[in-house]
């Protein structure tokens, strides 16, 4: 196949180029088109790469990211160390609420509820809240939670365990899929219940891959600034109230970014730094623990 | 012989009804829990759009329709209205489109048609796919240290040389426009349309363009008048998709778009997007203000709502057709 390929593809030139230039020099501006659309891509991301990594790397050491204290404006002092707590508090709290929540339901669409109109409409409507914009999972929040009983981590939490819900249904449901029927009917087979065979077969084989979606969405989500400004707010102060206002690694890189002082400002670029390197970390990560998994 | 079996098959019932009581209780009810979850799961998205209709309802009640139509937005005078950021959101949306659509499609064609061999297209496609994964304020971050005065000579001489048309003119641009934000959008919506096209692409079947090629036409005429009609429904819907991200999108807009309240019919001067002003004037507001915020949250919804479910209608179409 790919012989007889490069042997068309051979005679083609020779024709081409001698009967008829012009679709000869059309394909190859096209071609180059195309190159260049691939290189002005992979350009802008080495671009974003390179900047963030050399400005974050002159703020990023452990006395900035244990450091408690914000910086006063104009001093030279200061680090996050109370936005990573922050970040954890909120996201441990949108895991808790959501990945319990996400496995459960993506084991009806995939296990019991293949198939059904019910599991088509619920697929279809979390494809929709996927693309519900991160800001109106943080307006949700602040109408449910926020109007009641103040800024806090909690609220954050719901507003970014929104977030990752339809992730988490979607990556597990995939995993899901993965495992061999041949296991379940074994399974089944044996004796075992629905209940047995979820918790004892199927889960286990996925574990995994679920892990994978899992982790990948929780480092997706720990980037979100939108969902937190008006839920956990920001905190200059180190706090570990769950119940209080908290700053968080991509709200202070927010606020630290839009005012005039150059020590606030390497502090975002350090705080860039974390978030970029969490999520590419988490993403090449999991891309070989997948392809693994396939294979 | 089948009644032995239907004695066999009826007594061991009655066995295991005895014997596991508890355990088909907890089967039953596991059932039914991941029924309920997955249920729940798909109302969420009604229970959020109504709960923020809800909190908007006050600032529905006193403005009206007239919220879509009105220029101003005064916190003191309690005057609402969203026109300028209605203007920004579609037009730095569409902006990022018209820089997005040939990079991504370009990129997927770069990426299925064997231009290069598979041990530099994986690699590609993979730091493509890595662009999607980029917080959103360290894009902003960026544009704010980098990009802005990276392009702010550009964009002069631009406005210089063509301050007739109305798209580029007004004063010389300083930084903040929303030529800016549409750049960076691009950057970040480009991945969705290259890695849904080409996995349309890659669905297609092979005979297509076996086909075209067989009856003589190049690679890029196979491209061009077979791959990308037969493909038509894939591409579109991906752009959909890259659409809705880009209206969504709240950091990057915030952070560089310069939240300037009026509508600039060129690109070049700041502007301000429905996210922009959700994000920039949330934490000091008023009653009546954050009332009006969500209704503008409202009008949000609604253009993604409709711009992704029908991106997802399109798919459901187009995977049906396949099958």
């Amino acid at each position: 196949m790919s012989d007889s390929a490069r042997f068309i593809g051979e005679e083609e030139k020779i024709d081409i180029s001698s009967i008829a230039p012009i679709r000869n020099y059309s394909s190859r501006f096209l071609t180059f088109l195309s190159i260049l659309c691939v290189v002005v891509l992979l350009a802008s991301l080495s671009w974003v790469l390179w900047d963030v990594a050399k400005e974050g790397v002159n703020k990023l050491n452990w006395y900035n990211l244990t450091q408690i204290r914000y910086p006063a404006p104009g001093l030279e002092d200061g680090g996050f160390g109370h936005a990573i707590v922050g970040s954890l508090m909120v996201l441990s709290t949108a895991a808790v609420i959501s990945f319990p929540f996400g496995i459960l339901a993506a084991v009806y669409l995939s296990e019991f509820g293949r198939g059904t109109r019910l599991a088509y409409l619920v697929k279809f409507s979390c494809n929709v809240l996927t693309g519900v914009p991160a800001i109106l999972c943080g307006l949700f929040a602040y109408a449910v939670v926020v109007r009641g009983s103040g800024f806090s981590a909690f609220s954050g939490g719901i507003a970014t365990g929104v977030l990752m819900l339809p992730i988490v249904i979607r990556s597990t449901e995939e995993a899901l899929l993965l495992v061999s029927p041949d296991m379940r009917l074994a399974s089944v087979g044996l004796g075992s219940t629905r209940f047995q065979t979820t918790m004892r077969i199927v889960l286990p084989t996925a574990a995994p891959a679920i892990v994978t979606g899992l982790i990948l969405s929780l480092a997706r989500a720990a980037g979100e600034a939108a969902p937190l400004l008006f839920t956990s707010f920001n905190n200059n102060f180190w706090s570990t109230d769950l119940f209080g206002p908290v700053a968080t690694l991509p709200v202070m890189t927010y606020f630290f970014a839009i005012i005039p002082f150059r020590p606030q400002q390497q502090l975002a670029w350090a705080g860039a730094l974390v978030l970029l390197a969490m999520v590419l970390i988490a993403s090449t990560v999991s891309r070989f623990v997948v392809h693994k998994t396939r294979k | 012989m089948t009644s032995a079996a239907r004695d066999f098959e009826s007594s061991q019932d009655i066995n295991i009804e005895k014997k596991m009581g508890s355990s088909r209780i907890l089967d039953v009810g596991f059932v039914r829990l991941t029924l309920v979850l997955s249920i729940f799961a798909g109302i969420l998205l009604i229970l959020v759009i109504l709960q923020t209709a809800e909190a908007a309802l006050p600032a529905m009640q006193e403005f009206g329709l007239g919220f879509l139509v009105t220029t101003r937005w005064n916190p003191v005078e309690n005057i609402f209205g969203v026109l300028p950021q209605i203007y920004g959101t579609l037009m730095t949306s569409l902006v990022a489109l018209v820089f997005a659509v040939p990079l991504g499609i370009g990129t997927a064609i770069f990426l299925t048609e064997d231009f290069a061999p598979k041990w530099i297209t994986v690699p590609i496609g993979f730091a493509i796919e890595l662009i999607v994964a980029i917080p959103s304020v360290v894009l902003g971050l960026w544009g704010i240290f980098v990009l802005i005065p990276a392009v702010r000579p550009i964009f002069r001489a631009i406005n210089e040389s063509m301050k007739w048309l109305p798209l580029f003119g007004g004063p010389a641009p300083r930084g903040p426009s929303l030529l800016i934000v549409s750049l960076v959008l691009s950057i970040m919506i480009c991945p969705i349309i290259a890695s849904i096209t080409r996995s349309t692409f890659e669905s297609l079947p092979r005979s297509l363009r076996d086909g075209a090629l067989a009856l003589g036409a190049t690679r890029w005429e196979t491209v061009l008048t077979v791959m990308i009609p037969a493909g038509l429904s894939g591409i579109v819907s991906s752009i959909m998709l890259a659409m809705g991200r880009a209206l969504g999108e709240t950091m990057v807009a915030a952070m560089i778009s310069g939240n300037a309240n009026r509508i600039n019919i060129s690109l070049m001067q700041p502007g301000s997007t429905i996210t922009g002003l959700i994000a920039s004037q949330f934490g000091e507001a008023g009653r009546l203000q954050v009332s009006a915020l969500m209704y503008a949250g409202v009008v949000l919804m609604i253009l993604t709502l409709v711009v992704n479910v029908l991106a997802e209608i399109v798919i459901r179409r187009f995977q049906n057709l396949e099958q």
